[in-house]
């Protein structure tokens, strides 16, 4: 019982422990699940949903959600695909290949900007906000691009090669992007003083101003990550498929991520949440995500599984909080 | 007398220019299945082409999303701006069904450019569809028999489950490899579906690759299924082992081509599709081409054509083969 | 419109003499709906000469009425504090359900009381995870969103299924010349209206939405009322399900697919604070009419889909934006 308890408490144990068992499970099925190459194949799965989670996180942490990650990222990587399509036309010459990475950052930063001030100044809620953003930033994609998709023989190689190259062991750079990304997020939110000042916000919106904290600052910062890690996540859309489409790219990636970041245990009430259990979330979806075709489960299921696993994962938030105080100050990372 | 002569003449071409002044001109309009489709793009080139050379106004619309009832609205909106053709390639084989009806009790003409109304062609005049698609699943076993040596496994990456065309030329396919002793060493080990989203195929390819490690060649019969395919293949850098084939657009595939991922496959010319839809449209409403089963009629540069069984139209009898002798001569 | 009128009359008297009538009938939200309307009216007008057409528009009512009978409810929902983002969902859902039991040989009538009982049954399970397990409403209803599309694309795959001949055309039954989805929402929302406004249980929703715990300390049974919404957003949601079965002929997983952003924009539009306490279903009536104006509009006159991806988002915000401002100037 008391082990139970824990794992409900030490959410990121309880996910690592439910990983393994899936595994496991789906393992005595179809042995060549436990492989290395499985390894491989999820590992290439996540890097998107990784990256994108580490600032919804801190967007749910700080007591809000954003919706139009999704958009934002198609948005981003189409300007980036669209400066390798017409960049001769534009601007006489070819760009250097690694062009669309910070361009796309920026983009996705000024995005997210967009959203913060709009909840931020207007004291507006961010979901209804950035459901209208999602809407907004999505039409803006296509109106930017004519509509026209961005095919394969315009996206860099080398861009392409951050998905297939690797530095060191046979492992492609975009993992190791998503890992880096991932402990810059670690580094940012436990040993910052604006990082520390989100966990405030999320816990307690009211109190943080009077304890000296800029609301207004640090909430446009965290739409601004989260809109930069998302234009991240749409250059390397461009890098891992290979092509930007104006309605495809991005469009319900926002639930994705959502679910993963509910599943680490980031709680939706704001102030709760870690980095490890975002990042173990991500795998895991990452799992079931690898599993359903080995296992022959067809995709139309995929959806429902989705929808379940954000409402248990928020009834057992629930339960962790009804634990009491001891057992949430010891989830606060 | 040769002045009279000359005056009723210019009276006479007067009389013309004004008459066809006055006639408005056919106006034709194309409703793809959504916005932002690279397909649809060579389509719309065909019809807009031959709009152009034969004097009638084309528009193109596309809803923002493939949903069955996404197009809905758009019917309604050309019903009430009173087009005279409506072309479609209908996200729904009968979710249109009464709108379509409400258009043609309007005496609009509705082609169906580019897929069907499968199993409910009484909703629709005319059918214009690149190939005949009894010999797709033929073609395509054939192709990858080629690749592979007649011999070993093979799997089918589709689209989605229902997805009518693709179940099609998956009966095709099947057929073919029972019945044609041909391909008696080849085996079907596997039909799996990607749902036409780049990261639903890539699982699935992924999976296919490891629960069936003797794979030899993989028929992707959708556009986006066998870009996927193909990158899987091209990152694990087995292209050697496993061939990858299928119905691709030229622009999409061309990098896999050069660099030798994927040998050849095949597709029709959309471009055409809009070509001849513009040119039978505008013969059934001047009466000149009768939309019966077994009329035929010229079309520029395609030749004699035939309306087939269920009013049926194909542009090309064959499908054609792309690889790194041809690729270059195609910009769609 | 009344209840927030009274609750601010009172603190008004006195700080200050109350505005004049003119005043406050100026800088209601609804007054601004309204001048969006007129506006629209004039724009698509401007836009198309096709688009004045008042039989054309109400035909164009019926594409977007299934989804404007739910925003009536869903307002009430939002008024109470909550919201509910997965009706579009339930529609689906439902609308499966009762297409795959009737196709599985079930009497309709039978099918279509089942069908209504999975909408119930969804409403009831958003109430429970929200008022019993005490949720917020916004991330519950988004889970379900997801799940309850996903249960209905388990059901149908991604085939269409058909209903009975006898079951198509809700749209096409005129009552004195407007078809019947639109008479249904015009009573519906004269009969909210009344509820809303001039009932015991109308106040007890405004003050629920504006403050939950005086609400309970006041009597009020705020669990028992926000439930009773739950579970009418369902029941209304599995309607407007079955009626877009009737008018498309045929129900597919994507029914409805997105509805929740319109839905949500035609609270948002009439002036419905997201925060709850205020708002009416007048309001809603004219976003309804106004949002059907803008999209038809810019159909038929055939502008881009992302030009009117745009637009609504545009409208999102700036209706939220002027919503608050609009509250925050009067209310205090």
């Amino acid at each position: 019982m008391s082990l139970i308890r824990t794992l409900l408490v030490r959410r990121e144990a309880g996910i690592a422990v439910m990983i393994v068992l899936f595994c496991l499970a789906v393992g005595a099925f179809r042995p060549q699940f436990l492989t290395l190459d499985q390894l491989r194949i999820i590992l290439l799965l996540v890097p998107l949903i990784m990256i994108a989670a580490m600032g919804q996180m801190m967007v749910i942490v700080a007591r809000h959600v954003d919706l139009s990650i999704g958009s934002t990222l198609g948005f981003s990587a189409m300007v980036s695909g669209m400066l390798y399509r017409f960049d001769v036309d534009w601007f006489g010459f070819d760009v250097p290949w690694w062009t669309g990475i910070p361009v796309s950052i920026v983009v996705g930063a000024g995005l997210g900007l967009v959203n913060g001030l709009l909840i931020q100044l207007f004291r507006l809620p961010a979901i209804i906000v950035t459901l209208g953003t999602l809407s907004l930033y999505r039409g803006l994609t296509f109106i930017i691009s004519n509509a026209k998709q961005i095919d394969r023989q315009w996206i860099p190689s080398e861009l392409k090669g951050l998905s297939q190259t690797s530095p060191v062991f046979g492992t492609p750079w975009i993992i190791f992007i998503a890992f880096g990304v991932a402990l810059a997020t670690y580094l940012f939110l436990m040993h910052t003083r604006m990082g520390r000042q989100i966990y405030a916000i999320g816990s307690n919106p009211v109190a943080a101003p009077l304890r000296g904290i800029k609301v207004t600052q640090v909430t446009l910062v965290v739409f601004t990550i989260s809109g930069a890690l998302a234009g991240l996540a749409g250059i390397l859309y461009a890098s891992r498929w290979g092509f930007v489409n104006p309605s495809n790219t991005g469009s319900g990636f926002e639930f994705q991520v959502i679910a993963a970041v509910v599943i680490g245990g980031v709680s939706i009430n704001g102030g709760v949440g870690s980095v490890l259990g975002t990042v173990l979330g991500v795998l895991l979806l990452g799992c079931v995500a690898a599993a359903l075709p080995l296992l022959g489960i067809p995709g139309t299921s995929q959806a429902a599984i989705y929808g379940a696993v954000i409402l248990v994962a928020l009834v057992i938030d629930r339960t962790v909080r009804r634990q009491g105080i001891a057992g949430f100050k010891r989830v606060q990372p | 007398m040769l002045k009279k002569s000359l005056l009723l003449g210019l009276a006479a071409g007067i009389a013309l220019a004004g008459a066809a002044l006055a006639a408005d001109p056919v106006k034709i309009v194309y409703i793809g299945k959504n916005t932002g489709n690279p397909y649809f793009d060579s389509i719309t080139g065909g019809f807009q082409d031959a709009c152009k050379a034969k004097g009638c106004e084309f528009e193109f619309v596309a809803p923002a999303t493939a949903e069955a009832t996404s197009q809905i609205p758009f019917i309604e909106a050309q019903i009430q701006r009173g087009v005279n053709v409506i072309g479609i390639a209908p996200n729904s084989p009968d979710a249109l069904n009464q709108v379509l009806d409400d258009a043609r009790a309007k005496g609009i003409l509705v082609l169906t450019v580019n897929g069907d109304l499968t199993g409910n062609e009484s909703h629709r005049d005319a059918t214009i569809l690149p190939v005949n698609f009894d010999i797709v699943g033929r073609d395509q076993v054939e192709m990858v028999g080629s690749l592979i040596g007649y011999e070993g496994e093979i799997a089918i990456l589709s689209a989605t489950t229902e997805a009518p065309d693709q179940n099609k030329w998956i009966v095709g396919m099947n057929d073919t490899l029972k019945n044609d002793p041909k391909y008696a060493k080849m085996k079907l080990v596997a039909t799996v579906y990607g749902d036409d989203q780049p990261e639903k195929s890539t699982t699935e390819m992924e999976a296919l690759l490891s629960n069936y490690p003797d794979l030899k060649g993989v028929i992707a019969p959708t556009t986006v299924g066998i870009a996927a395919a193909a990158q899987v293949v091209q990152s694990r850098g087995i292209a050697d082992k496993v061939h990858v084939t299928g119905l691709g657009l030229p622009s999409e595939m061309r990098d896999f081509i050069k660099d030798g991922t994927v040998k050849a496959f095949q597709l029709w010319s959309p471009y055409n599709e809009g070509w001849l839809a513009v040119h039978f449209a505008l013969g059934v409403l001047d009466g000149s081409i009768k939309n019966e089963v077994g009329s035929t009629f010229e079309v520029p540069n395609l030749g004699k054509i035939t309306i087939n069984a269920n009013n049926s139209i194909n542009t090309q009898a064959e499908l054609t083969t792309f690889n790194a002798d041809n690729i270059d001569q195609f910009n769609f | 419109m009344s209840a927030s009128d009274l609750q601010s009359a009172p603190s008004a008297q006195e700080a200050a003499p109350p505005r004049p009538a003119w005043q406050v009938l100026l800088i209601r939200p609804e007054t601004m709906t309204l001048a969006l309307l007129v506006l629209a009216v004039f724009a698509g007008a401007w836009l198309s000469p096709f688009f004045l057409d008042i039989s054309y528009i109400l035909r164009s009512f019926t594409l977007y009425a299934e989804f404007a009978i739910v925003a009536l409810v869903l307002t009430m929902v939002i008024i109470a504090g909550e919201i509910d983002l997965s009706p579009a969902a339930n529609m689906a859902l439902s609308a499966c359900v009762f297409a795959w039991l009737q196709q599985a040989g079930l009497p309709v009538p039978a099918a279509v009381a089942v069908g209504l009982a999975a909408g119930l049954a969804m409403g009831a399970f958003n109430g429970l995870m929200v008022i019993g397990l005490q949720l917020p409403s916004i991330i519950v209803t988004i889970g379900t969103l997801t799940l309850y599309r996903g249960l209905a694309q388990i059901i149908a795959g991604d085939k269409s299924i058909r209903v009975p001949e006898w079951f198509i055309g809700v749209d096409k039954i005129m009552v004195l010349g407007v078809p019947l989805p639109v008479v249904i929402f015009i009573v519906l929302a004269l009969a909210l209206g009344f509820l809303l406004s001039r009932t015991i249980v109308g106040r007890q929703i405004y003050q629920i939405g504006t403050n939950e715990v005086a609400a309970r300390h006041a009597g009020i049974r705020s669990a028992r009322i926000k439930f009773g919404l739950f579970l009418a957003v369902g029941l209304v949601s599995a309607t407007a399900g079955m009626m877009t079965a009737s008018r498309l002929g045929s129900v597919r997983y994507d029914l409805g697919l997105g509805g929740e952003l319109q839905m949500v924009l035609m609270a948002m539009l009439g002036g419905t604070y997201i925060f709850g306490g205020r708002g009416t279903i007048l309001g809603t009536f004219l976003a309804a009419w106004l949002l059907v104006l803008v999209s038809t509009g810019m159909i038929v006159a055939n502008v881009l889909p992302a030009v009117q991806l745009v637009v609504l988002g545009i409208l999102l915000v700036v209706s939220i934006i002027a919503t608050n401002f609009i509250y925050s100037r009067t209310q205090r």
